[in-house]
Formats: structure tokens, C-alpha cells, sequence
């Protein structure tokens, strides 16, 4: 296509803004990062900048010197997110699937009780009650993976990709005699492997960055999240080096390195998503169309 | 789009409903068990608001107390500031948000694969970092001694003001920490449904002279209508809801900045966990959801009065 001169200069124009926009979504993070490898004096004196501050790994060395709550948090995180991304994303295929049949006479209710849940709901006190009182899920790693399992949401980003998967292929797998069960795990799951990508992806981006359910169902430190952890030591690093302590290892608080120690568990809470998603981006465009949510 | 010839999907409508597909229904049933277990049966816990509630004695047991909860919390002095914080911040959170991610997702169209690769890329870094992470980058940025912006300002010889107590700036902050998360998500979303656009539509436009503005106002906008509505529905109906983790985590539960930064949610969640007032926070609940659900009956039935096709329902 021919450009004109004057569509030239537009489209440098949005390029610049939209490296600006860039820079100011990646440019934060960086000062973490920094933050996380610079020497702790330092960094007191002279401020956060993009670069460390006399650069170090004792921030490092310290935090994972004596590491058995972290990686405590770390197993309790990554548990809760493998077990529930898996159930979570499967469960909402198989509904999606089913809604996404409009010749099941019950696709339009089932999809309506989606819908519906996304617009009213409980509220924080009854679900806690239920979970708490009912349930009987405060203090399990239950109360950490039940919330999330089926995510409105989520439907319907699946249902919008399976709506388009065409008939004759279930038709085709019908007169093969294959039964409905059947029919979705071999032939409808492996075609959705975009939408199964980009869904699963935010299912285990919720499951990992949860600290709202352990703050509400979670007393024990033993079930402690990765990112709960993290908001225990945001405003008492005492909190962080008494559970070091708990390490059989005693630590001279004045000496320690709070401010970057803090910074590096950041890096280590946020890294591991972050270098995750974009191997799954290639997915993303497919997999997220929003489907039709009438009926 | 009555160029594009159709291959009958899934969701085509007119196809014969057969009897009772057992075989369905079985799929459906681990969804269906979560769906209500945790989405409907909490809606009986309604009734707690009406009650005087005893734990000890369980929700159906506990003895009625009329509207006294309702009361309470509408006759506290913080019900008019918390509540005018949550809508007038969404409000702003939402307008922006989607008129960014609009514009973000049409100039993404008319760039090159490799570029929107990259953008994409950065634009959706934020997405993936939790409130928690976020309000340290917030305070690295902003903290009074060792903050960027400070230290910036102290350079520049101007008067360095201490963030984390002055309200004026976090109107500001919010909006920004706000655009700063989500532009990459909703971009996405509306980006990918116009990838999905038939390219005929804009080879014709070409052929009739249109050009690139005309063909943005006239073919992409319509095509993204019905999405921006349901978007903009579905978070008008969630406009008596804040988002939590950042009303909690970004100002660092600093009390000279709840006239500004303390919405609903961060107040029931005081109020519950704090002071243990089960009955005046299931009451601030019910009312938000109860005027959400009615927000969104009221946007739907406008959108429909305008067009019918994008309404909701």
C-alpha cells in the first residue's frame, strides 16, 4: 500500500507514543531489579536509580542464605498453582465446551448462570462464611484453589474460541459412534490449543499472584503464599527475620540488608511469571476473542 | 461482514435442540459444582445483613434484626467518602481504560507483526505483577528519601513533597498505576476481535479512496462497538467494587490518604477483620451488589433503547 506523506509522519508520531507508553509499562520494574543487586548502604544514602548502586548480591546471599520459609512459600505457591491451573483450566474447558453447544437444550441456562454470577453476587462476608463455617476450608490449601477453579471470566474467553469450532467435526466424530466424552478429549481439547494457552496462562497468573485468599482463610505460616509472604514483610521486615530466625540461624537485624532484601524477594515473586508469558504470547490473539454472552 | 460466507460453527443459531444430552451434561457437571458451590450457595448468606448474627449459632439460626446493620453503616460519617471514592474513581478508571485500550489496539492494527510483538510484550509486562510487587515499584519510585520522583524533583531545585501524606496526588497515582496494569489486557482483547475482521471490508473502503482516518471511524470502531460495550457493562457493574489489592497496597495503609484512597472494599475488609462487624460489612456487600446489579440493568437497557444488537441481554 502507498503511504502518503502525511500518513508517513502519523505513523512515526504513534510509534513515539507508543514507545513512550512502552517505557513507562517495563521502565518501573527495572528499579526493582536494580534495587534487588545493589549494596544496601549505598542504596540508603543515594535513592533507588535504574542502575545498582554499588553493585551486590549480598541482598541475594542474605535472603537465600537461609531460605526454609521462602522456599516453604515457594512450594505452597507453586503446589497451588500447578494443582489448580490443571483442574481450573480443565473444568472450565469442559463447561465452556457445553455452553458453546447451542444444540444442549440446557447451553442457554448453564450460560446465563455464568453470566449472572459475573453481575451479582454474595459479597466478601457470606463466601467467607461459607468457606469458613460450611465448607470447612480455613487453614487447607482447599481454601487457596476452590475460589478460582471456575472463573466467569475465563468461560467465557474459552466459550468464544470453541463457538467456532465447525460442526461437521463433531458431526464427523458422532457417526464415527464416538461418544460426547469422548469427542471432546480427542477432538475438541487438541484444536483448542491457543485458547487452552492464553486461559491457562491467566489461570495460573491468578493462582500465583493470590495473597487475598491466604489473607483471608490462611493463619498458619506453614501455608504461607509467595506473594503473602511478601505483604508480611512489606511493612515489618521483623516478620522477615524472624522467620529466618526460625532457620536456626541468628541474625544481627541492624546489619541486614531490609531494604534490598525486600526488593529481591519482589525479583523473586514477579520474575518466574515474567519470564514465563512470553512464550505463550504467540497464543494470545486467538485465544482471547470474547464470545457472544447472550445465549 | 454479509460478504463473508459462513461455515456453520458451534454457536450457529436454528439448530435443532436434541433431547437431553446426558452425555453434555456430564461435562458440565465439575464447572456446575463450582459454579454454584461457590458462586450461588453464598447468595443465601444474603439474609446475614438481616440478622444479628451469632457465629455460634450458624446464618439460619441467628436472630433477625431488621434493617439496624444498614443503618449503622449509613448513618457512619465514612459512607459518603468511601463510596464516592469507589465510583468517581472507577468512573475515571474505566473511561480511560477503555478509551487507552481502544486507541492502543487501532494503532497496534495498523503497525507491522514484528512491532506489535514488542509492544505487546511490554504493554502486558504490568499485567503480571501483583499489587503487592506493584506498591514496592510505587514506593521505589515515590518513598520521600531514596524515591526516584523525589530525588528528580530535589535535583530540578523544586520543593519535595512527601507523597505518602498528601491526598491531592493520589487521584493522580491511582490513574495512572490503574492504566499502568490493565492497558495491555483490554488493548489485547479489543486488538485480537479486530484482528479477527473480514480484510475485505477495508480493501473495498481502499478501492472507494477512504482513507486510513475514515476507514478507523468507519469500519474499525463499528466493528469493536459491541465489545466495548460489554466491556464497559460488565465493569459499570462492578463499579461498586474496588479493586482490592490496589486500594490496599499502593498507599501503604497510610491514614492521612483514606479520604482519597479508601474505598468500600478496603473499608469492609476493616471493618471485618479488624473490628470483627460481621453484620455492617455483609450490609456494605449486599448494597454494593445490589446497586451494581442495578447499574448494569439500567446501562443495558439504554444500550438496548440505542441499538439493539449490542445489548447484553
Amino acid at each position: 500500500m502507498i503511504q502518503s506523506r502525511k500518513e508517513k509522519i502519523a505513523s512515526n508520531i504513534i510509534t513515539l507514543i507508543f514507545i513512550i507508553l512502552a517505557l513507562f509499562c517495563v521502565v518501573p520494574i527495572f528499579y526493582i531489579l536494580a534495587a534487588s543487586l545493589s549494596d544496601e548502604i549505598t542504596l540508603s544514602r543515594e535513592g533507588y536509580s535504574l542502575l545498582p548502586r554499588g553493585f551486590s548480591l549480598e541482598a541475594f546471599r542474605f535472603v537465600l542464605e537461609s531460605p526454609k520459609a521462602i522456599l516453604n512459600a515457594y512450594a505452597v505457591t507453586i503446589f497451588v498453582t500447578i494443582v489448580g491451573t490443571v483442574v481450573s483450566l480443565l473444568f472450565t474447558a469442559m463447561f465452556a465446551y457445553v455452553i458453546a453447544r447451542k444444540d444442549f437444550s440446557l447451553s442457554r441456562i448453564f450460560s446465563f448462570m455464568v453470566f449472572f454470577s459475573m453481575l451479582f453476587n454474595g459479597g466478601l462476608v457470606p463466601t467467607y462464611i461459607m468457606m469458613t463455617q460450611y465448607y470447612n476450608v480455613k487453614d487447607t490449601v482447599l481454601a487457596l484453589i476452590i475460589p478460582y477453579i471456575i472463573m466467569p471470566w475465563h468461560v467465557f474467553l474459552m466459550k468464544g474460541f470453541l463457538a467456532d469450532i465447525p460442526v461437521s467435526l463433531i458431526e464427523a466424530a458422532k457417526i464415527d459412534g464416538a461418544s460426547e466424552i469422548k469427542t471432546f478429549f480427542k477432538i475438541v481439547l487438541p484444536i483448542t490449543k491457543p485458547a487452552l494457552a492464553t486461559v491457562g496462562l491467566f489461570i495460573a497468573f491468578t493462582y500465583w499472584n493470590d495473597w487475598y485468599q491466604s489473607m483471608l482463610y490462611i493463619d498458619k505460616a506453614l501455608l504461607n503464599s509467595l506473594q503473602f509472604y511478601l505483604y508480611r514483610i512489606m511493612n515489618n521486615i521483623q516478620y522477615l527475620s524472624s522467620s529466618m530466625m526460625a532457620g536456626n540461624i541468628s541474625i544481627d537485624t541492624s546489619s541486614m540488608p531490609s531494604e534490598t532484601a525486600r526488593m529481591v524477594l519482589c525479583v523473586l515473586a514477579a520474575g518466574p511469571m515474567l519470564v514465563i508469558f512470553p512464550f505463550f504470547q504467540k497464543y494470545f490473539v486467538k485465544g482471547l476473542t470474547v464470545g457472544a454472552v447472550k445465549g | 461482514m454479509a460478504s463473508k460466507i459462513k461455515k456453520p460453527v458451534l454457536a450457529s443459531k436454528g439448530r435443532k435442540k436434541n433431547r437431553m444430552n446426558w452425555g453434555l451434561f456430564l461435562l458440565a457437571i465439575p464447572g456446575l459444582f463450582f459454579l454454584v458451590g461457590y458462586y450461588y450457595i453464598p447468595l443465601f448468606g444474603l439474609i446475614i445483613p438481616f440478622k444479628k448474627m451469632d457465629v455460634a449459632k450458624g446464618i439460619f439460626r441467628s436472630d433477625w434484626c431488621g434493617f439496624d446493620n444498614f443503618k449503622f453503616f449509613f448513618q457512619s460519617p465514612d459512607v459518603w467518602t468511601v463510596t464516592r471514592n469507589t465510583i468517581g474513581l472507577n468512573v475515571l478508571f474505566i473511561v480511560i481504560t477503555l478509551t487507552v485500550s481502544v486507541l492502543v489496539a487501532l494503532g497496534l492494527y495498523e503497525m507491522s507483526k514484528k512491532k506489535v510483538k514488542l509492544f505487546q510484550t511490554c504493554f502486558f509486562v504490568p499485567y503480571f505483577i501483583s499489587w503487592v510487587v506493584a506498591s514496592y515499584i510505587v514506593y521505589a519510585l515515590l518513598s520521600p528519601d531514596l524515591g526516584v520522583i523525589p530525588n528528580i524533583l530535589e535535583k530540578l531545585g523544586m520543593s519535595v513533597p512527601n507523597f505518602y501524606n498528601e491526598p491531592k496526588y493520589w487521584t493522580a497515582i491511582l490513574i495512572l498505576s490503574y492504566i499502568w496494569k490493565h492497558v495491555g489486557y483490554n488493548a489485547l482483547i479489543f486488538y485480537a476481535t479486530l484482528v479477527g475482521m473480514d480484510s475485505a471490508l477495508h480493501e473495498a473502503a481502499a478501492i472507494d479512496g477512504a482513507s486510513k482516518f475514515q476507514r478507523i471511524k468507519y469500519i474499525c470502531l463499528p466493528y469493536l462497538m459491541p465489545i466495548i460495550v460489554l466491556m464497559g457493562v460488565l465493569m459499570i457493574g462492578k463499579i461498586f467494587y474496588a479493586d482490592f489489592g490496589m486500594f490496599y497496597f499502593l498507599p501503604r495503609n497510610s491514614g492521612t490518604l483514606y479520604p482519597v484512597t479508601d474505598v468500600i472494599d478496603t473499608y469492609v475488609f476493616r471493618m471485618l477483620r479488624v473490628m470483627g462487624n460481621i453484620g455492617m460489612s455483609s450490609a456494605v456487600g449486599l448494597y454494593q451488589s445490589a446497586v451494581g446489579f442495578i447499574l448494569v440493568l439500567i446501562t443495558n437497557m439504554i444500550v438496548k433503547k440505542r441499538n439493539e444488537d449490542y445489548a447484553l441481554f
